[in-house]
């Protein structure tokens, strides 16, 4: 995509925005609309988006593909290891009121760490498959669409 | 004039499912499906969904086209022309959708406060979320913390289908085999 | 059943109505269309309209998304189905792209993503199997 200029353009204006509101959705869903799950994806946009325009030679480079499966991992265990460890606190599986003194406090808590495992695990799944659609050799031509 | 809106997306809705059904390009399918998923977010949000109509636009018209792209990047870009057309499909979905328009007729009206549906659990949500956890937002409350364990199922299927689609496709394997290879 | 067919009964169950109108057009995609992405695109549309109805029952007519806004008197509506809803879009999106990476694999052993096709090349193959095992069985008699 060398000869799209304005896209260019545009797309390097556009992709810090996107992370940024990614983060906000991310961390801001207890209050408003939002959470893990819109929050992986909007994350992952940004990502495709540069990938689209710029390469994925050059997305891979700064973004490899080993890191992208380890944080496919790392989300779902964030998320169990938030169970496990409100069970060696004293209090059942997933039941966050163990977290802090004050058990809406703990509830708190356990939200962000559960919604972080949801983000990350979105995040990477959502890469994962990019990756693995766009590093196939393609079998039409950039004129023949 | 909530009605009116509700009735005019779903005639658009309704137009869109329609064209996707004949046209014949698959690009202009991936581009039409991506219309439809931001006019059902346009419903979820006129349905007091917002958390929805936020997943369904970033997911339905962001990443679901890209990915269509891409797979018709790698396979063909038009359906082929059929060389008959049968009356069967036509008859199960009007026998179908007449078995269900009859299953509907016992449903409560659209928006009744005393439905089922708002007599159960929903409403111990809305009053106990204020006192047990404390968050606004009553979704990410039940999400999150009351149906905690349900979400873990959740992820886990999506990291599955992640794994699946990285087995399937990545090469990831045809690459590893090649640098043992290329080590030995 | 006793039911009278008023306006307000008409007005109350036209969405449910318009929902099935749209499952059906979906329907219709899947099972009508030979090409296997239009079909992944019918099945999408399908669940967008399942979604559709089960938000629709969640909804309480005055009342407001389920955000509390600190305003003791507030109807919400049923956060239940929504929270189900979210997590089945999520879910939706890695299962279709689950059945677009086998539809790429498809493409690559049978050259082609028409289920007619498809078919046609299994028959011939399958033939040309039987053909061989006869062949091998006359062949050590």
């Amino acid at each position: 995509m060398d000869h799209h200029l304005i896209l260019r353009v545009v797309t390097k204006l556009l992709v810090a925005p996107i992370l940024l509101y990614g983060l906000y959705v991310q961390f801001h869903g207890d209050f408003g609309p939002g959470g893990g799950f819109q929050a992986g994806v909007i994350f992952a946009v940004g990502f495709i988006l540069y990938g689209i325009v710029f390469g994925l030679r050059r997305l891979r480079k700064s973004f490899p593909d080993y890191f992208v499966h380890r944080l496919v991992a790392l989300g779902v265990l964030i998320y169990a290891g938030t169970g496990v460890v409100n069970m060696l606190l004293g209090g059942n599986f997933l039941d966050y009121n163990v977290l802090a003194e004050e058990g809406y406090k703990g509830q708190h808590w356990g939200i962000i760490a559960v919604e972080l495992g949801v983000g990350v695990t979105v995040f990477g799944v959502m890469m994962a498959i990019y990756y693995s659609f766009a590093g196939r050799p393609p079998r039409l031509d950039d004129k023949d669409w | 004039m909530e009605l009116a809106l509700t009735i005019l997306l779903f005639v658009a809705l309704v137009a869109t499912a329609l064209t996707i059904a004949l046209v014949r390009r698959l690009f202009a399918v991936v581009m039409l499906s991506g219309v439809f998923s931001l006019l059902s977010a346009l419903l979820f949000v006129l349905m007091d969904a917002v958390d929805v109509a936020f997943t369904e636009a970033a997911v339905g018209a962001g990443i679901s086209s890209v990915l269509m792209l891409g797979t018709i990047a790698l396979t063909a870009r038009s359906e082929k022309r059929p060389e008959r057309y049968s009356l069967v499909p036509l008859a199960v979905v009007l026998l179908t959708g007449g078995v269900l328009i009859y299953g509907t007729l016992d449903m409560p009206n659209f928006g009744a406060a005393d439905a089922p549906v708002q007599l159960h659990v929903g409403p111990d949500y809305i009053r106990k979320t204020p006192e047990d956890i404390d968050v606004p937002n009553i979704v990410t409350a039940v999400l999150a913390s009351y149906r905690g364990f349900d979400t873990l199922g959740e992820v886990t299927v999506v990291f599955t289908a992640g794994l699946g689609v990285v087995l399937l496709i990545s090469g990831l394997g045809r690459r590893i085999r090649r640098r043992r290879e290329g080590a030995d | 059943m006793n039911m009278q067919f008023d306006v307000e009964f008409l007005l109350g169950h036209m969405n449910y109505w318009l929902f099935v109108v749209l499952m059906m057009t979906g329907l219709y995609i899947v099972v009508a269309r030979g090409n296997l992405l239009k079909k992944i695109v019918g099945l999408n549309i399908f669940q967008a309209a399942v979604f559709m109805l089960y938000i629709s029952m969640g909804k309480i007519s005055g009342g407001t998304a389920p955000i509390a806004t600190g305003n003791p008197d507030e109807i919400y509506s049923n956060p239940l189905p929504h929270v189900l809803i979210l997590t089945a879009i999520v879910v939706g999106i890695a299962t279709t792209s689950l059945g677009l990476a086998l539809i790429v694999r498809i493409n690559e052993s049978y050259g082609t993503i028409e289920e007619d096709e498809i078919l046609e090349l299994d028959r011939i193959k399958s033939d040309e199997e039987i053909e061989k095992l006869k062949t091998e069985a006359s062949n050590s008699k």
